[in-house]
């Protein structure tokens, strides 16, 4: 088995998606950073780790959960915490006199703890819920999401979290650029970096799948009694792949708050969890590529290419009608509800990138699996 | 003490008869097709805009009142027939992110249509006015939401009891198939559960945004999550339960929004905690001890998985 790993499918995606880094660290250096090419592809990173990690929950274990933006609320605040630098801290923390941390971790090492803590967090909130039925883990996995929206907000948690005031200051993609002597940037990285960070972490999370560990998973999701019956213990897997699909939410809710610049515990509501929901449904419940590419469509539409839809348009001396701000976002939900009615596969359906370049595979020879 | 704590009782009695009305649609529908309606918070948000823009075009607010009862009914109804009735074979999860997703639309909808800016609700006369009981001072709207919510309850717990549609939303409750093979005609009853909960949401929308007089489009999202709390609480599929559980978490939910001045005037604490923040957060927290201790609530029924 370990021999016949390296097909030539899998070495044609691994050379496509190492072609595609090298365009974007070309591009970087070429075109001006302010582009919205940029943009996309830095918040199309965060979400497409967020959407996998929830694809491993959703798609792959059956597990049905509407925690996410919690996570990354933890992961956001974490890293926010331990980086902001001591010199700052005075102006972030000007209600609470600079706050109670007065040290800072260097930024991968914040991004670790980011997600460990998020991990540690959905390791003490899945004892009670995961015991729960679909829906019910739903609505309670939801529910923890606006418990630590209110905690992170808690005025007397306020010289840790700065309250319901945003923290800022921290290190943000921006820093990722190789800088000279006299501050001039060199080597531009700012979104080479975010691509790499999210695609060693999706690239973690795949493996996992494949692994035994991940057999394990999908074995529970088609049939949780013939799961037990096989051996598999139910509530470790379970909880296992909480914390996982946890850990990696909290990296990208770090990642997300060096996106962003700020953070604040008020922007991290459901209505985030469900975008990212949708990103999965539209990618294919159950395929990694499809989560990744929607994730990037999701935000280059929002962000870039249907932005004309919230501006008056003018063509040929006639006034487009329903153009006005907002419009976007209706032209946006519609197309949604069309993939969840009528493509329910999504863009992938559960295939991956590899998929593609195979040749429709004779279920003869399906045995072994991936 | 009892002069502190009144006013919040009050308001909480009254909210809680508000949850309880769109908690009954929320129960109604879990009942029969096991599928949380995450869109029904926003068709409680859309009646209320609905009514901003009739009142605004000049409509008379005693024809303005039927008429939006009257459409967001026929919303409920439309929803169901296009974004469930095409999944019914489908899986549970399936259904339920066509729930997000039409919640996902509606609010995108109302923030075009509105602009994303707060619309002032209209005044009703009748119920706008403020009345003075025993120590407080509140709108008549305090007042009536609860009578009003019982008498509705009552005359749904009837309709349910002792008509024909009633006994068919039973029937279809207990087992779905069975009950297609007795001849029930199932779109239909599901529809009849639809345009009921939207009609009560819609009534509980008209009490809610006469009390906090503003609408935008994301009034919905926390009412419905409270008030699915609430029916979850009573124990999902129950009507009593839902009632029963939304008057206790509007109560507890008020109580603590005003527990930093009550605990101060008791003399217990001696500076102000900003507890109120977690008004919200306790009844989410209620909802994960409840499925924790009890899944099936106060008055749920017991279900058994066979293998």
């Amino acid at each position: 088995m370990a021999k016949k790993k390296w097909d030539s499918a899998s070495v044609l995606s691994a050379l496509v998606i190492l072609c595609l880094y090298a365009a974007v660290f070309i591009a970087e250096q070429l075109i001006p950073p302010t582009s919205m090419l940029f943009t996309v592809l830095k918040k199309g990173a965060t979400y497409a780790l967020v959407a996998v990690s929830m694809n491993l929950l959703n798609g792959f274990t059956g597990i049905f959960s509407l925690g996410q933006a919690g996570f990354m609320l933890i992961g956001a605040y974490t890293y926010a915490i331990f980086t902001v630098p001591i010199a700052q801290r005075a102006i972030v923390y000007q209600y609470y006199n600079g706050g109670v941390v007065q040290f800072t971790l260097p930024v991968f090492a914040a991004m670790l703890l980011a997600g460990l803590v998020a991990a540690l967090f959905a390791l003490l909130i899945g004892l009670p819920v995961l015991r729960l039925k679909s829906d019910y883990l739903a609505i309670a996995t939801l529910g923890f999401a606006e418990i630590i929206r209110t905690v992170f907000q808690w005025d007397k948690l306020g010289p840790v979290t700065n309250g319901s005031n945003m923290l800022r200051l921290f290190p943000t993609f921006n820093d990722f650029n190789l800088r000279n002597a006299q501050g001039e940037i060199t080597v531009y990285l700012s979104t080479l970096v975010p691509l790499l960070i999210s695609g060693v972490c999706i690239a973690v999370i795949v493996l996992l799948i494949n692994s035994t560990f991940g057999r394990a998973l999908r074995a529970i999701k088609d049939d949780e009694i013939a799961a037990e019956a096989m051996g598999i213990r139910l509530s470790s897997h379970k909880q296992m792949a909480f914390c996982v699909s946890s850990f990696f939410a909290g990296i990208g809710g770090a990642m997300l708050a060096m996106y962003q610049t700020t953070v604040q515990a008020k922007s991290f509501t459901t209505a985030m969890t469900y975008e990212i929901l949708l990103i999965v449904v539209i990618g294919g419940i159950g395929s990694v590529t499809g989560s990744c590419l929607s994730s990037f469509l999701f935000v280059a539409c929002s962000e870039w290419w249907l932005r004309f839809l919230d501006q008056k348009q003018v063509i040929g001396g006639f006034e487009v009608p329903l153009l006005r701000n907002g419009f976007r976002l209706v032209v946006f939900s519609i197309i949604i509800m069309i993939v969840v009615l009528f493509f329910r596969q999504g863009i992938m359906g559960t295939r991956e990138l590899p998929d593609l370049f195979r040749k429709r595979r004779s279920p003869a020879k399906g045995g072994e699996g991936k | 003490m009892f002069n502190t704590v009144f006013p919040y009782l009050l308001s909480g009695i009254s909210v809680g008869g508000q949850y309880a009305l769109i908690a009954i649609g929320y129960t109604m529908v879990y009942g029969i097709l096991r599928l949380i309606n995450f869109a029904h918070g926003d068709v409680f948000m859309v009646a209320g805009i609905i009514m901003v823009y009739m009142a605004a075009s000049g409509v008379p607010l005693l024809v303005c009142i039927p008429l939006v009862l009257l459409l967001t009914s026929l919303i409920g109804f439309a929803i169901e027939r296009i974004a469930y009735k095409p999944l019914r074979t489908a899986p549970r999860m399936s259904v339920m992110i066509s729930a997000i997703g039409v919640s996902y639309t509606l609010q995108n909808l109302v923030l075009y249509i509105t602009g994303g800016l707060n619309q002032i609700y209209p005044t009703i006369p009748f119920i706008s006015g403020s009345v003075t009981i025993g120590p407080a001072t509140t709108k008549v709207v305090t007042v009536v939401t609860p009578i009003l919510t019982i008498v509705l309850v009552f005359a749904l717990v009837q309709l349910i009891n002792h008509t024909k549609v009633g006994m068919a939303m039973r029937a279809v409750s207990k087992d779905f198939e069975t009950s297609q093979l007795m001849g029930i005609n199932i779109n239909r009853v599901i529809s009849t559960t639809f345009v009921i909960g939207s009609f009560l949401a819609g009534v509980g929308s008209m009490l809610y945004f006469t009390n906090y007089t503003t609408v935008i489009q994301t009034s919905g999202a926390m009412p419905g999550l409270k008030a699915f709390v609430a029916a979850v609480f009573g124990g999902i599929g129950s009507i009593p339960g839902a009632v029963v559980g939304a008057f206790i978490i509007g109560i507890a939910e008020n109580i603590i929004k005003g527990l930093d001045i009550i605990l101060f005037k008791a003399g217990l604490i001696a500076k102000p905690m900003g507890l109120a923040t977690f008004s919200d957060a306790f009844t989410f927290a209620l909802l994960i001890v409840i499925l924790a201790v009890k899944p099936t609530g106060l008055f749920g029924e017991k279900t058994i998985d066979k293998v």
